[in-house]
C-alpha cells in the first residue's frame, strides 16, 4: 500500500513548460540522427514515446494539438506527406490521454505493454496512409514498435529522475 | 487515488473533449494529406518550416561529422602515403584514358558535323555533400547540402563517380531532397549499351534492385547488359551508366519478361555527389501527343536521311 502511494507521487512531480519543450527537442534530435539500414528499421520512435510520456503523465499540459504540431515538423524533416505523422501522433496522443488514468495503475513493465498497443495503433495509421498514397507497405517498419516499447521503462526512469527536485545541499 | 495537485482545479472550462479534438485534428491532417498528395499548394509552407528546423538538422549531422573528422585526424601517415601513391596511379591511368577519350570526342564531333547531326550537349556539375540518408523505410530519398542558394533546381539529375544516383525532387534554401533511382516507381529512360535498345527502368523500393518493365518476352536483353541513360527525357544527360541486368525471367504465360537490374552508383559508399546542372532543354514536343517517342525517332531518321 505504501509503495502504491509512493508510486502515485511520481505522477505528481512538477514539470515546467521549458522542461517539456526541451524534452521534445531532445527526442526530435535523437530521431534525426543519421540512422541507416537495420538501425533505421529498429530505431525507436523517440518523438512518439516522449509524446506518450507527457500525455500520460501531464495530460493537461500536452495534448492532441501539440502532438499534431510535432507531427507537422517531423513530416517536413522526413519529407513525408504533410499530415502523415501529424495524423499518427494525434491518434497516439488521444490514446495516451484516454488511457492515462489506467496506465498510472500499473508498474513499468505493464505500462510497456500498453505503450506497445498504442504505438502499434499509431504505426498502423502511418502505414495505412502510406499504403493508400503509394500502394505498398514495408513490413520491417513495424519492428520499431517493439524497440520503442522496450525503451519505455528507461525513458520513464530517466525523465522522472530529471523531474525530481534536487535536494538543497545546505538543508539539515 | 490522490487528486493531482500541481494545477488549479478546473471543473468545466476544459475546452472540447478529447474525442472532438481528435476528430478535428484528424480531419485537418487528412485535408493536408489530400492537398499535398494531389496538388502542390503547400510547398511554400514546407519551405518555411524547413528553414526553421534547418539548424536542428545541422546539429544532428554533427556527431557523424565529428567521428569522421576525428578518425581522419588520427589516420596513420603510412596509410596516407599508400593512399596517395594509389591515387597517383589512378590519376595516371585516368589521364591516359582521358587523352584517349578526348581524341574520340574530337573524332565524334567531326563525324557528327559530317552527318549534320546536332552536337552532343555539354553540361556542368556541382559537388554536394550528403547531409543525411533517408530516415524513413518507405522512401528512398536523401538530402544534400546544396539548395536554392546554390541554384539547384527540382528535376536536376544527381550522379556519383560511377553512375546515376537519382533526381532532385524538392529544393529548400540550403538543402535539397534527392529521390534515388531505387525509389518505388521512379522511372529513368535508358538504353542498352550492347544493342541500343531503348526502355525505361523503374525503382522497386528495394535499395539494390531496379526493374525493367514492359519488355516483351522476345526483347533482346541478356544478363550482364549495361544500361545507360538515353537522354530522351531532357532530365538525365545521355550515356550515364544506370544499372546492370542481373536476372532475366522469360515466362511465355506472361506478355512481358521479368527483368531485374542492380543500380551501379553506390549511394551508401560516398559522401559527395554531383548535381548535373544546365542540361539544355529539348526542343518543343511536336503537336501530335500520341506515341511521341516514335515520332522523335522518326524525325531523327528523317534528319539523318536528309543529306
Amino acid at each position: 500500500m505504501r509503495y502504491d502511494l509512493v508510486r502515485d507521487r511520481e505522477f505528481l512531480l512538477p514539470a515546467g513548460r521549458g522542461f517539456i519543450a526541451l524534452s521534445f527537442v531532445a527526442a526530435v534530435l535523437l530521431e534525426w540522427l543519421p540512422w541507416q539500414g537495420w538501425a533505421l528499421a529498429l530505431r525507436p520512435d523517440f518523438v512518439g514515446l516522449m509524446l506518450l510520456y507527457w500525455c500520460t503523465h501531464k495530460p493537461h499540459r500536452v495534448g492532441i494539438g501539440i502532438a499534431w504540431m510535432l507531427g507537422i515538423f517531423v513530416d517536413v524533416a522526413d519529407a513525408s506527406l504533410f499530415g502523415q505523422h501529424a495524423l499518427a501522433y494525434s491518434v497516439l496522443a488521444f490514446g495516451g490521454l484516454t488511457l492515462n488514468r489506467r496506465v498510472q495503475m500499473f508498474n513499468l513493465r505493464e505500462q510497456s505493454l500498453h505503450v506497445l498497443g498504442l504505438l502499434m495503433l499509431s504505426y498502423t495509421v502511418y502505414a495505412i496512409v502510406h499504403w493508400q498514397v503509394r500502394g505498398y507497405v514495408a513490413w520491417e517498419y513495424f519492428l520499431g514498435v517493439a524497440t520503442s516499447a522496450l525503451m519505455w521503462s528507461p525513458l520513464t526512469l530517466l525523465l522522472q529522475a530529471l523531474r525530481r527536485p534536487r535536494r538543497d545541499p545546505n538543508e539539515l | 487515488m490522490t487528486l493531482e495537485d500541481t494545477r488549479t482545479l478546473r471543473f468545466f472550462n476544459r475546452g472540447p473533449s478529447g474525442g472532438a479534438r481528435l476528430v478535428f485534428f484528424a480531419l485537418l491532417s487528412l485535408l493536408l494529406l489530400f492537398v499535398d498528395a494531389r496538388y502542390q499548394y503547400l510547398e511554400s509552407t514546407r519551405r518555411v518550416i524547413a528553414v526553421i528546423i534547418y539548424p536542428f538538422q545541422k546539429l544532428t549531422a554533427l556527431p557523424g561529422e565529428m567521428i569522421s573528422g576525428v578518425s581522419s585526424y588520427f589516420s596513420l601517415q603510412n596509410n596516407l602515403i599508400a593512399e596517395n601513391a594509389q591515387l597517383h596511379l589512378q590519376h595516371d591511368a585516368d589521364s591516359a584514358q582521358l587523352q584517349k577519350e578526348q581524341t574520340l570526342l574530337a573524332e565524334n564531333a567531326q563525324l557528327r558535323a559530317l552527318l549534320e547531326l546536332k552536337q552532343r550537349a555539354t553540361y556542368t556539375m556541382q559537388a554536394a555533400q550528403i547531409v543525411y540518408l533517408e530516415r524513413d523505410l518507405f522512401k528512398r530519398k536523401l538530402f544534400v547540402d546544396k539548395g536554392a542558394q546554390a541554384n539547384v533546381q527540382p528535376g536536376q539529375a544527381v550522379v556519383d563517380n560511377i553512375g546515376v544516383v537519382g533526381q532532385v525532387t524538392r529544393v529548400y534554401p540550403w538543402l535539397s531532397e534527392v529521390t534515388l533511382v531505387t525509389d518505388k516507381d521512379n522511372a529513368v529512360p535508358i538504353q542498352v549499351v550492347r544493342n541500343g535498345l531503348r526502355a525505361v527502368v523503374f525503382g522497386s523500393g528495394n535499395i539494390s534492385e531496379l526493374e525493367l518493365r514492359y519488355q516483351p518476352v522476345s526483347a533482346d536483353i541478356e544478363v550482364g547488359d549495361e544500361l545507360v541513360t538515353s537522354g530522351m527525357d531532357g532530365t538525365y544527360p545521355p550515356s550515364l551508366p544506370v544499372a546492370k541486368v542481373i536476372k532475366v525471367e522469360r515466362d511465355p504465360a506472361y506478355p512481358f519478361s521479368h527483368i531485374i537490374c542492380v543500380p551501379l552508383a553506390g549511394v551508401d559508399r560516398h559522401r559527395t555527389l554531383l548535381i548535373v546542372s544546365s542540361v539544355p532543354p529539348l526542343t518543343e514536343r511536336p503537336m501530335a501527343e500520341d506515341d511521341n517517342k516514335d515520332s522523335q525517332h522518326a524525325s531523327k531518321n528523317a534528319k539523318r536521311s536528309k543529306p
